[in-house]
């Protein structure tokens, strides 16, 4: 086994009955790295996660974690923590007793270190001695997070951990993850939210009724991409519009706030052009992200072929 | 980042063990307020329950040893005991094992909690720990606060029991604490079922309520007139046998078999629950561990262990039909009133006389002399005959008695009024309770004619 790599799965299988969740699934994640799950309802990303947290076992295939063969026995393997279907959470207790009677599960002297830190982290200082029963979403999906951070994870895998997030949470979730990562951490997450996933990740998974459609960076996801729309403000609309016009590739698709469909190359001919007649380009951006472009794309084909 | 992730690429410890799990089931189990209301219910109520009710002028005598709750602190915890095994012992099972399990269905915590713990195996053993845990301080704490009421309230007196044979202090203490640990076995049995319940039938109430539910339905099941062997087969019948320690000799067969009976059901039960616990998927959401399958692996099984327990009860006992025949009808009237007289002559400051002078015998017919005198019922009446030193004549006084099912039945004097026919008597300090006129006594269900005669 390739020695950086958090998780290899090759050819994973699941299914609840007559549902098959996972159809032969194979998955890299790297040490290190943001990971993204992307898929439509049903696609089988919980079932994925799940099968990461060692809270099932695949049918067929196998799962290697951490360098580790997980076996057929229930079992999460050691070094991996995060939460699937949102945080689990006593309403009973306070942050910081939730916190810290995770915490006594791993001995008496771990009960109270690093609580204060990671509550800190998450940006839950503040409410640390609240019951969680008043928690709203957002700050249940951070707490969550302290709660898998407490036990310094080598593979984290979190199931939706944007939903709920305010900006300030948003910004607070997003930091730690890039900090874990950067420390070398794998994190695997999954999301319907595509601007955290390219603001986050540097790899994508998408699953399509339980088959993995695309695996890899997001870079190579976009130049598999077709021409995207994209939206252009700049400080002579009408010029703007005319040089837009002439150069071959781009087409023209609103002419009032102008938004033209270009690949690249084209695109990056025009802005030559524009700086060239000293026309200011304000700002350039696609209409949808490309990963949302490439997610529908690939998502649909699926659904087509099926 | 930061000192959690920085240089500290040291794993988990493994699994947890059962020991800190079982911590982090209490402190989750604490944590309600409904247990800590219950915890504070149990340690402070009955105490408060007994010292009211001494005091006060009526008393629970519909209730096992409830007419001497004036004349002893020890009849409390034992009026508090036959609450306990028809109401209270059911419900805290019920909120206690029924909800251990299927809380976290209801707060979606089963995953969070699995991943902590990383052995579904040790998570069930900490919370079945847990729960016990808790059932058992509840329990504790009904015995001791009741206990200390009625002493407080009354004092450290002598007990009638129920073959009205005065127990001194001591030794009331020593049956009250031990009839306190019989009735653990079915309580245990009831756990083992709410645990069961609360593993198979995930977020439904039915979980809840699951002990509770059988408890009322083992409860109808024993008023009514089934065979013997069938009563004492039942988990919770130690519920109601205990009573055969405050006779003497104690009436341990009866008690023994409900012992061993509800311990093997609390086995059993958990053991079902466990097996329904390991094979849960936790990763399919739609699957609370609730269905055929909990039908299938949970209350099949037990249906089986009912019929196999009744089957080796019926076998080893050889016990038929109700248990209550006229012969030992009469032998435990009599030997109840002989022991009471006794008591009565101390009253009335008469000369002392032994229960060998008094001869004490009775004839009971039961109904219609058509019908033959057996079974239980409210229509038995008796006759008892006993003799004095130096009196010719021998003394009788009428009874009727209503015998339960289970054996317990209640002697209500007929007459004549200076023995048995009115409730007070005359002592040379006033008035009295007059211990011939109402009284409690019990039939020993599996006892023979020829084996309760020796004792």
């Amino acid at each position: 086994m390739d020695a950086s790599l958090a998780v290899r799965a090759r050819g994973i299988t699941k299914c609840f009955g007559d549902v098959v969740a996972l159809d032969g699934v194979d998955l890299d994640v790297t040490e290190g790295r943001i990971h993204g799950l992307v898929g439509p309802n049903g696609a089988g990303k919980t079932t994925l996660l799940g099968l990461l947290l060692g809270l099932a076992v695949a049918d067929r295939g196998s799962l290697e974690i951490l360098g580790t063969p997980v076996g057929r026995v229930l079992s999460a393997p050691d070094g991996v923590a995060g939460f699937v279907d949102g945080p689990g959470l006593y309403p009973s207790l306070t942050a910081r007793q939730n916190l810290a009677a995770l915490a006594s599960l791993r001995g008496p002297d771990a009960r109270t270190a690093g609580i204060d830190e990671v509550l800190d982290q998450v940006g839950l200082t503040a409410v640390a001695d609240d019951r969680t029963r008043g928690f709203s979403l957002g700050m249940r999906q951070r707490l969550g997070l302290a709660a898998a951070l407490l036990t310094r994870p080598r593979l984290l895998v979190l199931d939706e951990p944007s939903n709920g997030l305010d900006p300030a949470g948003k910004r607070h979730v997003h930091g730690v993850l890039s900090r874990l990562a950067a420390d070398g951490t794998a994190v695997v997450l999954s999301s319907h939210r595509m601007d955290d996933l390219e603001a986050l990740c540097s790899e994508v998974t998408i699953l399509a009724t339980g088959r993995v459609v695309f695996s890899g960076p997001l870079g190579k996801l976009a130049a598999e991409n077709r021409e995207l729309d994209y939206r252009l403000l700049t400080s002579d609309p009408p010029a703007a519009r005319e040089l837009a016009a002439a150069v071959r590739g781009i087409e023209i698709v609103d002419a009032g706030v102008l938004v033209v469909r270009a690949s690249v190359p084209a695109l990056d001919e025009l802005v030559a052009r524009l700086v060239g007649a000293g026309v200011a380009v304000r700002e350039l951006a696609p209409v949808v992200s490309p990963l949302e472009t490439a997610f529908l794309a690939l998502t649909e084909q699926q659904e087509d072929g099926r | 980042m930061t000192a959690v992730a920085a240089g500290a690429r040291v794993s988990g410890a493994g699994s947890v063990s059962v020991a800190r799990g079982y911590r982090f089931e209490l402190v989750k189990l604490v944590s309600q307020w409904r247990i800590r209301l219950l915890v504070l219910a149990c340690w402070s109520v009955p105490g408060l329950f007994t010292a009211a009710v001494s005091l006060q002028s009526t008393l629970p005598t519909d209730t096992l040893f409830g007419r001497w709750m004036h004349a002893t602190g020890w009849a409390g915890p034992l009026v508090t005991l036959g609450f306990a095994g028809t109401w209270a012992l059911p419900l805290l099972t019920s909120v206690v094992a029924g909800d251990v399990f299927a809380s976290e269905d209801r707060l979606g915590t089963w995953r969070h909690l699995l991943v902590a713990v990383r052995s579904p195996r040790r998570v069930f053993a900490a919370k079945a720990l847990a729960g016990l845990t808790v059932l058992l301080l509840l329990v504790a704490g009904l015995a001791c606060s009741s206990t200390a009421g009625g002493l407080l309230a009354v004092g450290d007196r002598p007990l009638p029991g129920l073959d009205g044979h005065p127990l001194a202090p001591g030794d009331a203490a020593a049956r009250v604490l031990l009839a306190w640990l019989c009735v653990l076995a079915p309580t245990l049995a009831l756990a083992g079922i709410g645990l069961l319940g609360s593993v198979a039938l995930g977020r439904s109430p039915m979980g809840l309520l699951l002990p509770a539910l059988v408890a009322l339905a083992m409860q109808l099941a024993q008023m009514m007139p089934m065979p013997v062997a069938v009563r004492l087969a039942l988990p919770t019948s130690a519920f109601t046998t205990w009573n055969g320690l405050f006779s003497t000799p104690a009436q341990k067969t009866p008690l023994l078999i409900g012992i061993a009976v509800g311990l093997v059901w609390a086995v059993s039960a958990t053991a079902l629950a466990r097996l329904l616990f390991l094979r849960r998927d936790f990763t399919n959401p739609a699957d609370d561990g609730s269905g055929r399958r909990a039908l299938t692996l949970g209350a099949l099984p037990l249906a089986g262990l009912a019929a196999a327990t009744t089957a080796v009860v019926t076998v080893t006992t050889g016990a038929t039909g109700s248990g209550i025949a006229q012969e030992k009808v009469q032998r435990s009237l009599a030997t109840a009133f002989a022991h009471l007289y006794r008591l009565q002559t101390a009253q009335l400051g008469r000369p002392a006389v032994t229960e060998a002078r008094l001869r004490a015998t009775a004839a009971c017919d039961k109904g219609s002399v058509h019908v033959a005198a057996e079974g239980p019922g409210n229509d038995w009446r008796c006759v008892v005959s006993w003799h004095l030193p130096g009196v010719e004549a021998a003394g009788t006084a009428v009874y009727q008695l209503d015998v339960a099912p289970d054996g317990r039945f209640v002697a209500d004097g007929d007459g004549p009024k200076e023995v048995n026919g009115y409730f007070l008597v005359r002592t040379p300090t006033g008035d009295a309770p007059n211990p011939l006129w109402q009284f409690d006594g019990t039939v020993e269900l599996l006892a023979t004619a020829k084996a309760s005669s020796k004792g």
